[in-house]
């Protein structure tokens, strides 16, 4: 075993609640250890084009870049953090009343030969973010239909937009700043389709909405969005969805539907629209497996349980951003900038907690506002893939849930292979969740227990319990 | 604005990038040109390609998340199998194969 590096403060994710925890714990006073997994820091929400192809204008594509542009550059300049990029986490090792030990590879994507390191922090703060969630829809398997963060993270990340005709649909604000990249990237938007009804989006938006003027940077940041559909004279229609993506190698053509408040499809409102590309997305989920892993408590939605100080439930682990449940950015770097503050054992700042609460008001709102409806399962058809590593159907799920009743998650996989192929299903675990739980066949968040965070080579994980002088 | 129908070039492109340099692969045998910094995905789908893997059923798959969780668009590279292509930045010589025996 390679000997573990003590660290005070260990902080994995690079994203916005990442970043600020590392400043915040430096600003404490302790020593750092940042780990990231891409090769640059800012995470999905500031995904930008890599040192090779600098913009001038990247501003253009961003919120708080300038802000993220500094926070970056103090924090690889400060000798006090050690900022570990290409690091990808495979495991935690529990150890009773402290945190983990915490296994890291150090190279490329999926790489051969990459170095392992081992941490024993005093501290850890996760910040490992969220991956969106996208309704499986007849033909959502169809090269052509992406989810809407890979529309984002080609656009930022490459100058590529993913289609001529693009169609963005879904649910929750996210769709807007996507829209808006595909149009920067030379793509034509033939609409935005908000699935949750003008009922639905009132509720959520419009009880008490004198408390959104404390968001008021959130709401700036949304009504740019909401400029751009007029400037480049973008559909924007709510209560509906693409119910069926249709080609045979690609994507050609997709048919929309309204929806009822309930999300089912009003039957004669389907309608056919040609597009050679459909970006979808209904929301995020937290990715917890390593605070799963770590042994942290959850809360009912899947989400991790912290404390004021943003404590998980296993001593010396923090939790800064999505993981506690989806807020957006403003919301994950005041979570960061408190959970670094009490990794370093320091009081977090004040206006980072009042920021706390604010932004967390706007997250329940959002979270009402958007919230997927049990209707959609009535555009599932029995053909219709929803494991995409395995190709398992909503039909051969439905027929185990009613042969099998009761049974658990590994019976299930067993029986289907579905959540059994790569991705261990992060794509299809909550919409599985769904389908089967009115037989009480899963419970929320059960289909996020994973064993080993990334998949591994053999090799690797052979070199990785070796003790290796090279590799510290 | 860029013209909508037409190709997006970088002349049209808001946030200037600046001139980059190339990175050359080859992609199934044949010699491919992407710009320095993109991934794998990114030569490919500038190149006008989809899709490159099939499922275990033969269906076929491309870049779906873009973020390296769901494993769609594998590839071999430098003869190494299961390479999220999103996430592998291309480098010069890298030799890329498409995977085809997924098939169960």
């Amino acid at each position: 075993m390679a000997e573990p590096h003590q660290v005070p403060v260990l902080v994995i994710g690079g994203g916005p609640a990442g970043m600020a925890a590392a400043r915040a714990a430096r600003r404490g006073g302790r020593r750092v250890v940042l780990v990231e997994a891409s090769d640059d820091l800012g995470g999905q929400y500031w995904r930008h084009l890599p040192a090779e192809r600098p913009a001038a204008r990247e501003d253009l594509l961003h919120h708080g870049w300038h802000w993220f542009r500094r926070m970056r550059d103090d924090l690889l300049r400060d000798p006090g953090c050690d900022v570990v990029l290409g690091g990808h986490v495979w495991s935690v090792d529990r150890r009773d009343g402290r945190p983990p030990l915490v296994h890291v590879l150090v190279g490329a994507p999926d790489g051969a030969g990459r170095l392992p390191r081992a941490y024993e922090p005093t501290a850890l703060v996760l910040a490992t973010g969220a991956h969106e969630r996208t309704l499986p829809f007849p033909g959502w398997d169809l090269p052509g239909v992406f989810t809407a963060g890979a529309a984002q993270a080609l656009a930022k990340g490459e100058r590529i937009a993913v289609g001529r005709r693009v169609l963005v649909a879904g649910s929750g604000p996210f769709l807007l700043p996507v829209a808006s990249s595909l149009v920067r990237t030379g793509a034509l938007v033939a609409g935005v389709l908000e699935a949750a009804g003008p009922g639905q989006l009132a509720r959520g938006w419009g009880s008490r909405p004198w408390r959104l003027l404390a968001a008021q940077a959130k709401a700036g940041e949304l009504a740019g969005y909401v400029r751009d559909l007029a400037a480049y004279r973008i559909p924007y229609r709510t209560a509906a969805a693409v119910v069926a993506a249709h080609g045979t190698d690609r994507v050609e053509a997709v048919t929309v539907a309204r929806l009822t408040p309930d999300w089912r499809p009003v039957p004669g409102s389907e309608r056919r629209i040609v597009v050679d590309a459909v970006c979808a997305g209904h929301g995020f989920v937290p990715r917890t497996e390593l605070a799963i892993a770590a042994g942290c408590a959850l809360r009912a939605d899947g989400s991790v349980r912290v404390d004021d100080g943003q404590r998980s439930s296993v001593p010396g682990v923090l939790i800064a951003g999505e993981l506690t449940g989806i807020g957006g950015v403003d919301l994950a770097v005041a979570e960061g900038l408190v959970a670094g503050s009490v990794a370093a054992g320091r009081t977090p700042p004040p206006a980072a907690v009042r920021g706390r609460a604010v932004f967390r008001e706007f997250a329940a709102r959002l979270a009402a506002a958007h919230a997927i409806r049990p209707g959609w399962q009535s555009w599932v058809d029995d053909r219709t893939v929803v494991c995409r590593c395995e190709d398992v159907t909503a039909g051969e799920l439905r027929s185990v849930a009613a042969l099998t009743g009761s049974r658990g998650l590994r019976s299930l996989k067993l029986t289907t292979r579905a959540a059994l192929g790569l991705c261990q299903g992060r794509t299809c675990g909550r919409s599985m969740e769904e389908i089967l739980g009115p037989a009480g066949l899963l419970d929320a968040g059960r289909t996020a227990h994973r064993p080993l965070a990334i998949p591994l080579r053999l090799g690797e994980l052979a070199a990785s319990t070796v003790v290796g002088e090279d590799v510290r | 604005m860029p013209p909508p129908d037409g190709p997006f070039r970088p002349a049209d492109d808001p946030i200037r990038p600046a001139p980059a340099g190339t990175v050359r692969i080859e992609v199934a045998g044949e010699p491919v040109q992407g710009v320095a910094g993109q991934t794998i995905a990114g030569i490919l789908l500038a190149g006008g390609r989809l899709a490159w893997r099939r499922s275990r059923t033969g269906r076929p798959r491309g870049v779906f998340c873009g973020i390296g969780v769901c494993f769609d668009c594998l590839v071999v590279v430098n003869g190494l199998r299961d390479v999220r292509a999103c996430q592998r930045r291309a480098a010069d010589g890298d030799r890329v194969e498409f995977q085809e025996d997924d098939r169960g």
